[in-house]
């Protein structure tokens, strides 16, 4: 019997994260980050490790930079023709892999600069970042054998089969100078090696690493995919970053009310504010009831401000954090921390429902003169979302 | 012209036990027994008996049961003893047969084909001891998109109003008329102790009820007894009643004989007069009608109450609810096949509509397509039984659920299906004062209470073993649901895999 991929079943998984920022933007090699996921070697099975780094590309930090995995040399020849068709691509590329004894099979790996396709995108009435996300799903669902592992800016993500430590070499993430980096060492409990099942798991400029098995999944999975995102993989941490980018993105919110809504204080915690923060509470909590997470889990979302960790509201994984300087690090163990920065300070545990946000000192400069009101890119249910290539079919109307 | 008719129950006397008391004389409104101390003797008219088991419970010895009248049919499985009946009756009568309560024949119950998910080992269970088990769910419309200010923590859109239920449970319409001012008044104070709501039906709010306006949810149906702008005002939410699980398509009858004075006052109609609600309201023959009306509620209670549409599960209910949300409903109840009544053709108990489960996954399914299950709350109704009925249908996609049957259970109801005869002999549904006095209302109340806290108890517990300690993770969540038994298209309509998958 052939197992299933992601997409095809759900598959439960638990897992290490690492993540590394300089809150200067000065940007490290990826020596570090390697270090600390390798250290949780355990936490994993070998069927899945990857990397995402911010800052990665500056000569073209205008661009998106898609990384492609493909199966077969068909899948590659039928995505470029995709992409030639909606993006004006300025340059294409094999991402650079060494040769890594235990990787078997890996795919072929691309990655392409380019910009959408100015006449398209005018027609298609959708910001840039919509109509690339829109591309990126065409192509996770209905080119086979292609993938697109990150569709970012100035960002990338590192993946695949096997432990982290072989992937970080198999990329050679140490050529690569980014200011936040994340990892992930996975341990998927029903799956068979598939590069496109392993994290982080990204869309546009987020990424996500995750560990944990979120219990409100499907409750999640059917709230966003009102909105046009597609649970192809049905992975809690698909499912996840779609969230923040329907609240954050589409809803204007900030990371930290993105998470704070996902992570809600209880009705009992509520019930004891003082009446304006609870009706303001109340008024989140029913509006995006459908966006609470359940169930065991932490996440590190990285994106061009910077990242945000988050434990699930009865802190049921692990995740500490810990600083020094201008540098932030957070692991799934303590351990994993200590071994790249001995005299890290204030060591700690990232709490329960608590959003952790860092931001790149001039995000946070730039934040603080901001006047605090959402503006939202949609405010009609389904306006300016269409779904790409699927068909549905409706009852008779009344 | 000779009766064909059979009794359906035979009332059996232990007579080694009986003392010949009287209990069961007294207490039977259908006057099935009669103890006659002069010979020593009792008899009993098993044609009167509905098998309400008033006297079984009564029986100071035990010395009563009640069991099926031992007439077998022909053996043949279409013209059965229940067929021939009914024709028997009809013929003798020339009129529509009469029945009470959902349909009872044996359709399938998908509730009972869906087992419910657990963690293990990958995703700890969650102790409802331990932890908070939250089961508080918000009613009403609410916009896709909100607008705060995050500094100051403060909302800018205007929330539209919502109703706050501590547990997913309300008490579903039954009006005073159909059941007693004792029956209305003891869910009335079961819903104020939940933090719950109950609801008038369509036969007006009493005075002596206005009191929990806050736990009331008042009814305009067709025929709008009792409708005035003070009866509007005094609840907490509106609730258009379009139509009913048990008689999809058709309207209501209360007999001129249950309009007493009390009636007759909360409904503003003529003592003694039939009260009549038309099949349709008529003035909503279409959906834009249906707009009018649900605006027209709100203008009346100056947008202060969500206002709620209450439609029979019916072949095209999903385009309905559309339909609905988009008219402007902020709730939509949608009411199986088994839902009850206190009064239904037969024929259209029996035959018209569809299960809860099919239509509530189908409805919930088609606003998701269209992109508005989350601006809408959607309550199921018609038969839910227990907790784990109510974890399923929240599992579905309803937000919250309706239980009446459930509730006057819990009073003392047999499920006899004689509620139209007004001889209830629990006193629920029955406007007869020596027969209503039997159910206190504040002993009634408690057992409500008792029933659904302990529901509640049971629906943490669930949530719990699935790993889920809000039940807004449990909306809509069908993996924590797997088919057994059912067929492929059954699953798809149910949005669920099958056990095993």
């Amino acid at each position: 019997m052939t197992l299933l991929r992601e997409g095809d079943v759900r598959i439960p998984a638990g897992c290490a994260i690492s993540g590394i920022m300089d809150r200067s933007g000065a940007r490290h090699d990826g020596t570090d980050v390697l270090k600390s996921i390798s250290l949780m070697h355990d936490r994993g099975n070998g069927l899945g490790g990857g990397f995402a780094a911010y800052g990665i590309y500056p000569d073209y930090k205008d661009l998106f930079a898609f990384h492609m995995l493909y199966e077969t040399k068909d899948a590659r020849l039928m995505a470029e023709a995709y992409l030639d068709e909606w993006f004006l691509i300025e340059k294409q590329e094999k991402i650079p892999t060494d040769y890594v004894r235990t990787i078997q099979n890996p795919p072929h790996i691309w990655r392409y600069f380019m910009v959408p396709h100015p006449i398209k995108l005018a027609e298609s009435e959708l910001d840039e970042a919509e109509y690339t996300m829109q591309r990126v799903f065409y192509i996770n669902s209905h080119i086979d054998g292609a993938f697109v592992a990150s569709s970012g800016k100035n960002m990338g993500a590192f993946k695949g089969v096997g432990y982290p430590e072989e992937i970080g070499e198999f990329y050679r993430i140490q050529d690569y100078k980014a200011w936040l980096w994340t990892a992930h060492n996975r341990f998927p409990t029903n799956t068979p090696g598939w590069w496109g099942g392993a994290h982080p798991f990204t869309l546009l400029n987020w990424s996500i690493v995750h560990n944990g098995e979120i219990s409100s999944y499907d409750a999640n999975r059917r709230y966003v995919e009102q909105f046009g995102y597609n649970c192809d993989l049905q992975t809690d941490t698909e499912v996840i970053t779609y969230l923040f980018d329907l609240l954050i993105r589409r809803h204007g919110l900030s990371a930290e009310t993105a998470a704070h809504i996902m992570t809600a204080p209880s009705w009992e915690d509520i019930d004891r504010m003082e009446p304006g923060l609870a009706a303001y509470e109340s008024a989140l909590r029913t509006v995006y009831s459908s966006a609470l997470i359940n169930g065991p889990f932490s996440v590190i979302l990285g994106s061009e401000e910077g990242l945000l960790a988050l434990n699930d509201r009865l802190k049921l994984r692990a995740l500490m954090v810990a600083e020094k300087g201008d540098m932030v690090y957070l692991a799934s163990e303590q351990a994993a921390i200590e071994i790249i920065c001995p005299d890290a300070e204030n060591m700690r545990s990232v709490e329960g429902g608590v959003p952790f946000v860092v931001q790149l000192n001039e995000v946070a400069e730039r934040k603080r003169e901001e006047a605090g009101v959402n503006t939202p890119v949609v405010e009609v249910p389904g306006a300016g979302i269409t779904e790409v290539g699927a068909t549905r079919t409706y009852q008779r109307g009344v | 012209m000779l009766d064909y008719t059979l009794p359906r129950y035979k009332v059996v006397r232990d007579e080694e036990l009986c003392i010949q008391c009287g209990v069961c004389e007294r207490q039977c409104a259908n006057e099935v027994h009669d103890v006659d101390t002069e010979l020593g003797k009792c008899f009993e008219d098993h044609k009167a008996c509905v098998n309400c088991q008033r006297c079984v419970i009564m029986c100071p010895t035990g010395a009563l049961s009640i069991t099926d009248w031992p007439q077998v049919d022909n053996g043949t499985n279409n013209w059965n003893l229940e067929a021939q009946q009914e024709i028997a009756k009809q013929s003798q009568t020339g009129s529509v047969r009469l029945g009470s309560m959902g349909n009872p024949k044996p359709y399938p119950i998908y509730f009972d084909q869906l087992l419910l998910n657990a963690s293990q080992v990958t995703n700890p269970s969650i102790d409802p001891l331990r932890e908070p088990m939250e089961t508080r769910v918000f009613l009403g419309s609410r916009p896709t998109v909100i607008k705060v200010n995050e500094k100051t923590k403060t909302v800018e859109t205007k929330m539209p109003p919502q109703l706050k239920l501590d547990v997913p449970v309300m008490f579903s319409a039954m009006s005073f008329g159909s059941i007693s001012l004792n029956a209305q008044k003891s869910l009335a104070i079961a819903a104020r102790e939940l933090g719950t709501y109950f609801n008038t039906g369509e036969g007006g709010l009493h005075r002596d009820l206005e009191q929990f306006g806050d736990n009331c949810i008042t009814q305009v149906a067709s025929g709008r007894f009792g409708v005035d702008p003070h009866y509007l005002n005094a609840g907490s939410c509106i609730e258009i009643k379009i139509g009913q699980g048990a008689k999809p398509g058709i309207g209501g009858h209360l007999p001129g004989a249950k309009i007493n004075a009390e009636v007759s006052r909360t409904r503003m109609i003529p003592e003694g007069t039939d009260a009549i609600s038309p099949a349709p309201h008529h003035d909503i023959y279409s959906i834009e009608d249906l707009r009018q009306l649900i605006f027209s509620l709100k203008e009346a209670t100056r947008y202060s109450k969500p206002i709620a549409v209450k439609i029979a599960a019916v072949h095209n209910v999903a385009a309905i609810a559309s339909g609905c949300a988009r008219a402007g409903a902020d709730i939509i109840v949608v009411d199986g096949f088994r839902g009850g009544t206190g009064a239904a053709p037969i024929r259209t108990r029996d035959n018209v509509g569809i299960p809860l489960e099919l239509a509530l996954a189908a409805i919930d399914q088609r606003l998701r397509d269209e992109g508005i299950r989350s601006t809408v709350s959607v309550v199921a109704a018609g038969s839910i039984r227990h907790a784990a009925d109510v974890v399923k249908a929240i599992a579905l996609g309803a937000d919250a659920t309706y239980v009446a049957s459930a509730a006057i259970i819990a009073f003392g109801c047999h499920q006899c299906q004689a509620c139209s005869s007004g001889k209830c002999n629990w006193g629920i549904a029955t406007q007869r004062p020596d027969l209503t006095k039997r159910l206190n209302p504040e002993i009634g109340a408690e057992r409500v209470i008792n029933l659904i806290t302990a529901w509640n108890h049971e629906i943490q517990e669930i949530m719990g073993g699935m790993g889920i300690n809000s039940i807004d993770s449990l909306r809509g969540n069908r993996l924590m649901l797997r088919g057994i038994g059912l067929r492929e298209k059954e699953l798809e309509i149910l949005g669920v895999q099958h056990a095993g998958e």
